[in-house]
């Protein structure tokens, strides 16, 4: 009550009397809005955080068919991977999956690029074993319904992986065919991924983005394949 | 209970949003969402029960302290109850279900501005009582849910030929995908609005000729 009195004197404000209630109101509201907001914050930090890491996880099990366990690695400066924390963030991790058994299924790694109207990002499964992408899953995409969310859900296009050749050349140094994008029903090669018409764009996408991805990931992970092996 | 029709008892302040004024069929208000989201059976039900839910809130909120709060600093008080609940609303709907987060996208922070809640708070929250007020917030808030479901049920059908992820009409159907689009949303807007309004002038033609044969 005394702070308004004393400004009284100085500011030359016509309406003083009501100064006061204006101040008390935001002021006062605005700290109650800033306490319920932290409070909710902190109350739903934790599970929201076990949401992402189980739609990861759920994520990995969908593009490794077989995997029961999954496990976080990230590339080490020197070389090679080291295992990093199950609730780790980044884009620069690699995911393995492994059977019952604890037999190295395949490795989850991620893709982005930009589609039709924004950056896609999605996951996708590689197996030692076939050299190939097993299947892919979309992480993230604003992409048009009905239309570009159909490299999410067309039969036709998603036939496209569990084949899809990336095998490495002799010396392991690179892919020995890049990922190749071809219009629909042209496919004539493991390595080439049949689009969707009607979604010409977003699946050409797909195809660039996994290029990219394969050519930067699969001769890396590929000579340290050892170090997913030892659980 | 009363007699008089100005006096209106509390179901009436709680069914008036969900029929007579509904939000979004009667008032045309809150548009925004109503066609951005409304692509899909669920995204229109998480869309409309995270607005309801904000609504009641800022509508208690509001009430109880609208003794406290100065004509003049009104709006930017009510706005700042709104933009909290909305926040706590955006982190409740991560909780449940990061693919519906996933769906929602932006369109859960603009529900701070969907004019629905700031007219419901200044128009009524700010003159009546706590559960007068809550009712009110909560007939406005399902009657838009409803309204959005309305959308979503008919524009999810027709453009993918599936409710809330359940293919009925089959794989033969050619779904129509402009209905999943931006402009699917105006016509099916359209649509509930022809039959609303068809509704409302056979009722009032019904009660004009019901009035003749009396008099």
């Amino acid at each position: 009550m005394s702070a308004p009195e004393s400004q009284t004197s100085e500011a030359p404000v016509v309406k003083r009397p009501g100064m006061w209630p204006i101040y008390r109101s935001v002021v006062g509201i605005g700290l109650l809005c800033g306490f319920a907001i932290v409070v909710a914050f902190e109350a739903t930090k934790p599970i929201i955080q076990r949401n992402q890491l189980a739609f990861r996880e759920q994520a990995i099990k969908s593009v490794l068919s077989g995997a029961e366990t999954t496990k976080a690695f990230r590339a080490k400066d020197g070389g090679g991977f080291e295992a990093a924390a199950a609730d780790a963030q980044g884009g620069d991790l690699v995911f393995a999956g492994y059977d019952a058994n604890g037999k190295l299924v395949g490795l989850a790694l991620e893709a982005s690029g930009m589609g039709y109207q924004d950056i896609v990002r999605m996951l996708y499964g590689y197996s030692f074993e076939k050299q190939a992408i097993l299947g892919i899953k979309v992480l993230e995409s604003r992409e048009t319904p009905g239309l570009g969310d159909r490299i999410e859900t067309d039969p036709q296009f998603l036939k496209n992986f569990g084949t899809l050749d990336v095998s490495v050349t002799p010396d392991g140094s690179e892919v020995a065919h890049p990922i190749e994008f071809v219009k629909s029903g042209e496919k004539t090669s493991d390595w080439q991924v049949d689009g969707i018409s009607g979604a010409t764009i977003t699946s050409r996408a797909t195809a660039n983005m996994l290029r990219a991805s394969s050519e930067k990931w699969i001769p890396l992970v590929r000579s340290r394949k050892e170090d997913f092996e030892s659980k | 209970m009363t007699d008089q029709t100005n006096n209106p008892t509390a179901a009436d302040e709680f069914l008036k949003g969900i029929w007579q004024q509904n939000p979004v069929f009667v008032q045309a208000l809150g548009m925004c969402p109503v066609l951005a989201v409304t692509n899909s059976a669920k995204g229109a039900l998480g869309m409309g029960l995270a607005t309801a839910f904000v609504l009641v809130m800022s509508n208690i909120a509001v009430s109880s302290l609208r003794r406290f709060i100065p004509r003049q600093a009104r709006i930017v008080t009510f706005i700042l109850i709104i933009a909290t609940f909305v926040t706590v609303v955006d982190y409740l709907i991560q909780a449940i279900s990061l693919e519906l987060h996933r769906m929602l996208g932006a369109f859960i922070s603009l529900i701070v501005v969907n004019c629905l809640i700031l007219g419901r708070a200044e128009a009524f929250a700010s003159k009546n009582g706590i559960v007068r007020s809550a009712l009110d917030g909560l007939g406005m808030g399902l009657g838009f849910a409803m309204a959005l479901l309305c959308l979503g049920v008919v524009r999810e059908l027709i453009g993918a030929g599936s409710v809330f992820g359940v293919s009925l009409l089959g794989d033969r159907f050619q779904t129509w995908v402009v209905m999943g689009l931006p402009p699917g949303g105006f016509f099916a807007l359209a649509g509930w609005l022809l039959f609303f309004n068809w509704r409302a002038e056979a009722r009032a033609r019904k009660a004009a000729e019901a009035e003749e044969a009396t008099s």
